[in-house]
């Protein structure tokens, strides 16, 4: 049975198609903003301490939602204190923190669960997605979506010049933290799909990829999001068909975007960045 | 009687630990075409941001157009120095002067036709109409900070603060730039400005603030153009001068 058959006949393929979908997304959106902000290391990090989060909710037995957004923020809030408060740098800073939530989030989850689980989730297991999973998955890609929308100007102002923006009265920490906060929501939606550890690379691969083709912040939005979920697609058709982990075939179909993009992007393409130097030159001798 | 727009008081600020600010006490008057002089070092730029409450400041008061900062903060613009903006970020001239309407709309209002067409005239009036499709990367330093001045514009703003606009700047750029910030101050509006080249301050502006963390000197040009006064700011970089035998007073 080929892909497009088993997609028409199996639900769970559906529901896997649909959540790696909205994933490919959000995580599109979402990390436009991440790569203009200079912040993909953070993005790395945040997705990271997500871990912890996720074992407490298992702990307590509530949706890893709460738990996740709860360790991710609290996070953020860590990484900025070092750096506010001493002479470390913010790079440094993230490298702390984050390493030490994710390692106690390793240590809760396999003390709590299992070692299988804990592959699970920082690997991705997109073929078991549920269904509560999935409207999950559906109500936070809504959320993140009307969020970007409705702050759309707000974002914008902040991203491009967060002085201007304080000066005029824009509250940017907590702008810097809202982002933070979608960013947790991003990397929970991610957790099946993706998996924790390669989370980073739907956020800002794809974004990448859009910053190379446009010069507008919203085009650079839907392409980026249009390339997330083009990578989903063909990430999954792999894993489906060659039994391959989701996340990993996801992530390499998003590089392979990437790398077409980078070469053959019309304005900083670096092939045809080569043949206009070149017609340059021999124009001039 | 006399229109003052800004008045600090016993202003103390203190950057990474470090005293930036000691002690500035003054007053600006309304349509006053202000610069702020002194060494390299000498907290212009922090004194600039203290005064628009992007830096928390250790003791003294300020107060703009009578009030607290944030309560006046949309009558305030303001143009960062050139070396603290992303010019590859994927943005066009016109969304960029788009961003100084911001201040006026409110939470979820969106700029329409209205705006544009207001942004576009504060291009015009810079002289940069032509390019307002180009991304922002692709112009020029001169152009690239008058692209910033229409945004400041577009705001309607009361009182103007400029840090360091004239660096990178080509000459005629700086013309037109000195030309609206002079006809702002002509109606009505106060236009505070960073500035490190001595040269050319006799010809800007109406009044300079001299600092080198300590307030120097304030007054006219010519006030504040005295030997003695000068010295005082730039006597540590004048050292090698008197190592040479060169006497400064």
């Amino acid at each position: 049975m080929t892909f497009f058959e088993a997609v028409l006949h199996y639900g769970f393929l559906q529901k896997a198609l649909m959540t790696s979908s909205i994933v490919g997304i959000i995580c599109g959106v979402v990390g436009c903003f991440i790569i203009l902000r200079g912040m993909a290391l953070m993005g790395d990090a945040i997705s990271h301490a997500v871990l912890p989060g996720v074992a407490i909710s298992y702990l307590f037995g509530i949706n890893f939602f709460f738990g996740a957004v709860f360790s991710g923020v609290l996070t953020a809030i860590a990484i900025g204190f070092v750096t506010q408060n001493s002479r470390i740098k913010h790079d440094t800073s993230i490298g702390i923190m984050f390493t030490a939530a994710f390692a106690s989030g390793i240590i809760m989850i396999t003390m709590l669960k299992s070692s299988t689980d804990l592959y699970h989730i920082l690997f991705g297991n997109v073929l078991a997605v549920r269904s509560s999973d999935m409207w999950i998955t559906v109500g936070i890609g809504f959320l993140v979506l009307a969020a970007v929308y409705l702050f759309y100007k707000e974002l914008l102002a902040s991203s491009f010049d967060e002085t201007m923006a304080a000066a005029y009265g824009l509250p940017v920490r907590l702008i810097h933290y809202f982002l933070m906060t979608l960013l947790t929501m991003v990397t929970v939606a991610s957790l099946q799909t993706v998996g924790i550890v390669l989370v980073v690379a739907m956020l800002i691969t794809p974004a990448a990829a859009a910053y190379l083709l446009t010069e507008r912040l919203w085009m650079m939005i839907f392409l980026s999001a249009g390339m997330g979920v083009i990578s989903s697609v063909i990430g999954l058709y792999f894993s489906y068909t060659y039994n391959l982990a989701s996340g990993a075939t996801i992530v390499l179909a998003a590089t392979a975007i990437f790398i077409l993009v980078f070469l053959l992007s019309p304005k900083h393409g670096i092939i045809w960045k080569a043949l206009r130097i070149k017609r340059k030159r021999a124009s001039l001798t | 009687m006399i229109d003052s727009v800004i008045i600090i008081e016993d202003l103390h600020v203190s950057y990474y630990g470090n005293e930036a600010v000691k002690g500035v006490s003054l007053s600006v008057e309304r349509g006053k075409l202000v610069g702020i002089i002194g060494p390299n070092g000498a907290g212009k730029s922090t004194f600039l941001k203290s005064m628009l409450h992007l830096i928390p400041s250790d003791k003294g008061s300020i107060k703009i157009l009578g009030k607290n900062m944030k309560e006046v903060r949309k009558k305030v613009a303001y143009v960062p120095q050139r070396s603290d903006i992303d010019w590859d970020f994927p943005i066009t001239v016109l969304d960029a002067v788009l961003i100084g309407t911001y201040p006026l709309l409110r939470l979820f209002q969106r700029p329409k036709k209205k705006q544009r067409e207001w942004a576009l005239h504060c291009l015009e009036r810079v002289g940069m109409k032509d390019f307002a499709r180009r991304q922002i990367g692709e112009l020029s330093g001169g152009q690239q900070q008058r692209v910033f001045l229409a945004r400041a514009l577009a705001q309607n703003a009361e009182i103007f603060f400029l840090d360091e606009p004239f660096v990178g700047v080509d000459v005629s750029s700086e013309e037109t730039i000195v030309q609206i910030l002079k006809e702002l101050c002509r109606s009505g509006k106060t236009v505070i400005v960073v500035h490190h080249d001595l040269s050319k301050a006799n010809d800007y502006f109406d009044q300079l603030i001299l600092l080198n963390k300590e307030l120097i000197g304030f007054g006219t040009v010519a006030e504040v153009f005295q030997p003695e006064v000068i010295g005082r700011a730039y006597s540590s970089q004048f050292n090698w001068l008197n190592e040479m035998g060169v006497s400064m007073p």
